[in-house]
């Protein structure tokens, strides 16, 4: 190529580069589903009004619990790691009435298929927060059984867990239930093969799973212009299935579109994509340093609009709550991370036979064959004391 | 009808068959297994007579059939997927390396992934590129996976049977230049355990171990060493994952040598483990060091070439005569 060519190239290259990036990822606005606003205001909408329309005063303040409980035990979560009690934690500050809102939509009987950071939907399907701990404190890798509560363990590869999700909801229908499946993934996420193939694959055999995305505008330093010139939720058309974008932060309009997509799944009309719309107010993990990538007024302007605050504002305003109930909340929040705190510093290191425990369900001769010798090597020091015996 | 001559493809039909009437939980997955029965037609016939709910032709994407065939495990249900030729199977790797093979321990044990995937695989077919590998080594090498290869029709069979009946996730792999050969097949004979090796020639001189679409040529080597009055023991391995080490040092315990013989290329292939391990076991037994005989660290040849890249009965020949010469 010619110093001429390249010259002429140029302009065209970043003229066109320059489109993109003036533009911000478009259609956030009018098509969002809010019931609740920022400010704690109820705001009418006809489709999904009718999915909250029986909301009692205590499921609201349960909403509202579940919210605070589940910062709090977050927030405990952060501390033990830089207190060195777990190797690293991926906090949801900012996304629980994301997580709380479509996991309250779930019942019994559906699964969930998670993120490694679904705190708030794995308290909502009943899993004790302590189990979560096990896997970033490294005793364990998942320290829960999957069908205890429907919660599948957490998955770190991204988008894997959509292929699983799609999978047994296509078991869900040849079983002939009225479950359905919801699998959580990211705005990162959203790039994966994976997930186009379970798309897919949901379409075309009609699969009872809602696909929520968490969209936290971060896929740690990448934002979501980086994966989509279109908003996610525009996707699922291409697909032959419905997208919504929802408030991530109104956890009423999450409970609402999320049950809207639940049912439309047990009614056999298929998989529907759920964006939610929300903010990762931390970082990616504890081991991330967002100050390099993102500008603080970013962060102050989406703490405007918190979870937490306006559903708080919106219990005050419409009296469905009182002081003594926020009062017994905070001593039940500081109850729950005191015992949080206890249970991860109480939790023992695995045995070290445990490397070799359940590779394989039928057994297999080389595990078998290097358990012994890694036996006989623990047991060469009998003689030595507790010299090598860490 | 107790035994039956049928061809290897035709027996590995016939256990689908078998595992699909006994087990309502048991599907099959792929790209064309339905209406067209496989692009080798071993499963031809299924879903005429199952339906398309459980002989399910997937999308073209082996990624999402490999997670969807986990999903439906985690159900309870027993997919047997198919992979439609060795070298399509990288898409699907992620899933199979990441989630399959780990996932049992990563639950600690309190779920199960009962998956069986089928994989075509080896040379001598004259294909174009990709369908013609044998990629066994790259899942061996990963813990939780199985991996096993049948190289004759009645084999083929009863290890359908027992990867289909294993809890654990079974790489199985297909010797696809053995398809239409015929072997017998007895459906009432009680079979010996999945990952147990067999001697099928016995010999003295030397033991030629192998598996997969390498037994025949190892057979064959056998007979011609035999006129020059030499005599070779044959192993068939049947299992790359686990490997059957304890059959293979007693026949190396008694003949003193040892040729690995396998399509896949030599480098940190099978053979190299199990020159290792029975160098191990055997050291004082050996009069010669274990060699191995595969494929070259090239990729796959184009098919005018694959007779120089696979190993054939004068290459084979050609180790035996190396090893007896220490």
């Amino acid at each position: 190529m010619t110093v001429e060519s390249t010259a002429a190239r140029k302009p065209r290259r970043s003229a066109g580069v320059k489109r993109t990036a003036a533009k911000k990822p478009p259609g956030a606005r009018p098509d969002l589903v809010q019931l609740l606003t920022p400010e704690g205001k109820r705001v009418k909408n006809g489709e999904f009004d009718a999915y909250v329309a029986d909301i009692t005063p205590e499921e609201l303040r349960g909403l509202y619990r579940d919210m605070v409980l589940t910062r709090r035990f977050d927030a405990e979560a952060t501390s033990l790691q830089r207190q060195g009690e777990l190797g690293l934690w991926a906090s949801l500050l900012g996304q629980e009435a994301a997580q709380i809102g479509s996991g309250r939509a779930t019942r019994e009987d559906d699964y969930v298929f998670p993120t490694y950071r679904e705190h708030g939907v794995a308290w909502c399907r009943g899993v004790d927060p302590t189990n979560l701990l096990g896997m970033f404190r490294g005793v364990n890798n998942g320290g829960w059984d999957p069908n205890g509560n429907n919660f599948h363990l957490y998955t770190i590869v991204i988008g894997s867990q959509t292929l699983h999700a799609t999978g047994y909801a296509m078991g869900v229908a040849k079983d002939g239930a009225d479950s359905a499946v919801i699998a959580y993934f990211g705005d990162g996420a959203s790039s994966q093969g994976d997930v186009a193939e379970s798309f897919t694959f949901s379409a075309v055999y009609n699969a009872p799973v809602v696909f929520f995305c968490q969209n936290n505008q971060w896929a740690i330093s990448e934002p979501t212009e980086r994966q989509s010139r279109v908003p996610l939720y525009q996707r699922a058309q291409g697909y032959g299935f419905p997208g919504v974008r929802v408030d991530g932060n109104d956890v009423l309009a999450c409970l609402a579109v999320t049950k809207w997509a639940l049912e439309r799944a047990r009614r056999g009309e298929g998989p529907t994509l759920v964006e939610a719309y929300t903010y990762r107010m931390g970082a990616h993990t504890t081991s991330d340093d967002p100050t390099k990538y993102r500008a603080d007024e970013e962060r102050e302007a989406w703490e405007a609009k918190d979870p937490i605050l306006r559903l708080r504002t919106y219990l005050e305003d419409s009296n469905h709550a009182d002081e003594g109930f926020f009062a017994e909340l905070d001593a039940e929040s500081e109850a729950l991370g005191r015992r949080v705190r206890e249970a991860v510093r109480a939790m023992p290191d695995p045995d070290r036979f445990a490397i070799f425990e359940n590779v394989y369900a039928d057994g297999h001769a080389l595990v078998d064959e290097e358990r012994a010798q890694f036996a006989a090597y623990q047991a060469s020091f009998a003689d030595e004391g507790e010299g090598k015996q860490r | 009808m107790t035994a039956e001559k049928m061809a290897l493809a035709k027996a590995i039909n016939e256990s689908l068959r078998t595992a699909l009437d006994a087990d309502p939980k048991v599907l099959i997955m792929g790209e064309d297994v339905g209406k067209l029965g496989g692009v080798f037609r071993v499963t031809d016939g299924l879903q005429k007579d199952f339906g398309e709910d459980r002989v399910i032709d997937t999308p073209l994407a082996e990624s999402g059939i490999v997670g969807t065939a986990i999903g439906l495990a985690l159900r309870g249900y027993r997919p047997v997927v198919e992979i439609q030729f060795d070298g399509f199977v990288f898409p699907a790797y992620d899933q199979i390396v990441t989630q399959l093979a780990k996932m049992h321990a990563r639950a600690l044990g309190k779920i199960k992934l009962p998956v069986v995937i089928r994989i075509p695989y080896g040379g001598g077919i004259g294909a174009v590129e990709h369908h013609s590998e044998s990629p066994e080594a790259l899942f061996a090498h990963v813990a939780g996976l199985k991996v096993v290869s049948p190289s004759n029709a009645g084999d083929a069979y009863w290890m359908m049977q027992q990867a289909i009946h294993s809890d654990d996730p079974v790489i199985f792999f297909e010797p696809k230049r053995r398809y239409w050969d015929k072997s017998e097949v007895n459906r009432e004979a009680i079979p010996g355990p999945l990952h147990r090796a067999r001697v099928v020639r016995e010999g003295t001189d030397l033991t030629l171990a192998a598996y997969g679409p390498m037994v025949k040529v190892c057979q064959e080597a056998a007979a011609a060493a035999q006129e020059e009055g030499k005599s070779l023991e044959v192993l068939d391995l049947r299992s790359m994952s686990p490997i059957d080490f304890d059959s293979i040092q007693t026949s190396v315990e008694r003949t003193r040598r040892l040729v690995v013989v396998h399509e896949a290329p030599v480098f940190l292939g099978t053979g190299a483990e199990i020159a290792a391990r029975i160098t191990e076991r055997c050291f004082y037994h050996l009069e010669a060091p274990v060699l191995r005989v595969g494929g070259y660290h090239a990729p796959y040849p184009p098919a005018r070439l694959e007779d120089e890249y696979l190993p054939g009965l004068d290459r084979v020949l050609d180790a035996v005569d190396r090893s007896l010469a220490y």
